[in-house]
C-alpha cells in the first residue's frame, strides 16, 4: 500500500535518464522552467516564421507576471488558510500536565531522586 | 519475519542536558508500551551532559531494568546523526523510534498506524488531522506554516510535517537512510524523509500535539530561520 504521496516527479524524470540517476528538484524546476520558457518565447516574442495573430501574442507577452501574480496570491491564501485551521491542542496540554503528575509521583515511589 | 514473532520497539533518545525531562519521557514511554503489550527497549545516548543527565538516567536503569533502559553515552557533543548511529549499533529492536527528549511529543499510538497500513516509516504531523500545537502565539504559528509551504513547493515529500522529529522506522530502512542522508542537525530529519520517498519506502503520518517544551527553551529565533532556509535550499538542489 502506498502510504501518503504527492507527486512522483523524481521517478519519473529518472526514466530519462539511466536507471540510477534521478534528477535533483533544482534540476526539475530548471528543466520545466527552459521548456516553459522557451515555448512562450517562441509564442510570445515571436520569431520569424512562427508567428501567431498579434492579438494572441499581446495576451501571452506578459503571462508570466500574470502566473508570478497568481502563484502570489495562492501562496498568500493557502498559508493563510493554514494558519487560521492550525489547532490549538489544549487537551493534549492538560493531559501532559497529568501525565507528568502522575510520572513524578510515581517514579518517587520506586526511588528515583530527582 | 516469521510468523508470531513479536515486533520490538527501539527507542533512540538522544540527550543533551534534559535531567528534568528524561524521567518524565521514560515513563511515558514505559507506561504506553506496557500498555500496549509491545516488547521495547530505550537506547539513552547522552552526549557528556553536564546537568546531570546520565546520572538520572542511571536510576532509571535501575528501576526499570538494563534490558530496558540502555546507557550508551558519549564523552561530548557530537551531533544529533552520529548519535543516532551510534545508538543503532545497540539496537535489538525490529523498529526504530527517535524523538526528542523534551516532551514535545505527546506520545500516541504509531504502532497501530504502522499495523494499519504495514508503513516503512510513520512520522508525527501537526498539520493534518487533529494533529496541532499549544502554546504557539501567531507569529510562531505563521512562521511554521510558512516554511511548510516552502518545503511542500521546494521539496514536494509526500509528507506534510517534516521537521517533527517523532518518527517509527523499521530498522533496515533506518539503516539504509542514514548510509544516504548527509545533512546536519534537523535538516538531516528532513533529509530522511525526502530520501525515503525517493527509495520508494511508504510513509504514514500520524496527528500529534506538540505541545511547548514545559522545561527548557524552545528554539525559533532569526538564527534557526536562517539555517533552516539554508538547510531547504541545500536538499533543493542536492535531492
Amino acid at each position: 500500500a502506498r502510504g501518503v504521496g504527492a507527486g512522483r516527479g523524481s521517478v519519473r524524470f529518472s526514466r530519462l535518464f539511466s536507471s540510477q540517476a534521478v534528477m535533483t528538484k533544482l534540476g526539475q524546476w530548471l528543466c520545466g522552467l527552459a521548456l516553459l520558457g522557451s515555448a512562450w518565447a517562441a509564442l510570445a516574442l515571436g520569431p520569424p516564421g512562427l508567428q501567431l495573430p498579434v492579438p494572441f501574442r499581446q495576451a501571452l507577452l506578459p503571462l508570466p507576471i500574470y502566473l508570478l501574480v497568481a502563484f502570489g496570491c495562492y501562496s498568500l491564501a493557502t498559508v493563510g488558510y493554514r494558519l487560521a485551521t492550525f489547532n490549538d491542542c489544549e487537551e493534549a496540554a492538560a493531559e501532559l500536565q497529568e501525565h507528568i503528575s502522575a510520572a513524578r509521583t510515581d517514579l518517587r515511589r520506586r526511588g528515583l531522586r530527582f | 519475519m516469521a510468523a508470531g514473532s513479536a515486533d520490538k520497539f527501539s527507542v533512540l533518545l538522544p540527550t543533551y542536558n534534559e535531567r528534568e525531562n528524561l524521567p518524565l519521557v521514560v515513563w511515558l514511554l514505559a507506561r504506553t508500551f506496557q500498555e500496549s503489550g509491545n516488547n521495547f527497549e530505550i537506547i539513552i545516548i547522552d552526549d557528556g551532559s553536564p546537568d546531570g543527565t546520565q546520572e538520572i538516567a542511571e536510576q532509571l536503569e535501575k528501576i526499570y531494568g538494563s534490558d530496558k533502559i540502555l546507557l550508551r553515552p558519549r564523552p561530548r557533543k557530537l551531533g544529533l546523526g552520529t548519535a543516532y548511529i551510534h545508538g543503532m549499533k545497540h539496537a535489538t529492536g525490529n523498529f526504530i523510534v527517535i524523538m526528542d527528549a523534551d516532551l514535545s511529543h505527546h506520545v500516541s499510538l504509531y504502532f497501530i498506524k504502522q499495523k494499519e497500513g504495514n508503513f516503512d516509516i510513520v512520522s508525527g504531523t501537526r498539520y493534518k488531522g487533529n494533529g496541532g500545537v499549544y502554546g504557539w502565539d501567531l507569529k510562531r504559528k505563521l512562521i511554521s506554516r510558512g516554511a511548510n509551504f516552502l518545503t511542500q513547493v521546494l521539496l514536494r515529500p509526500g509528507a506534510s510535517d517534516l521537521t517533527g522529529s517523532f518518527r517509527l522506522y523499521r530498522k533496515e530502512v533506518l539503516q539504509k537512510l542514514m548510509d544516504k542522508c548527509v545533512s546536519k542537525g534537523y535538516v538531516f530529519q528532513m533529509e530522511m524523509i525526502v530520501r525515503a520517498r525517493q527509495l520508494g519506502f511508504t510513509i504514514g503520518e500520524v496527528p500529534i500535539s506538540f505541545v511547548d517544551r514545559v522545561y527548557g527553551e524552545s528554539k525559533l529565533g532569526g538564527n534557526e530561520i536562517v539555517s533552516f532556509l539554508k538547510g531547504l535550499l541545500t536538499l533543493f538542489a542536492t535531492t
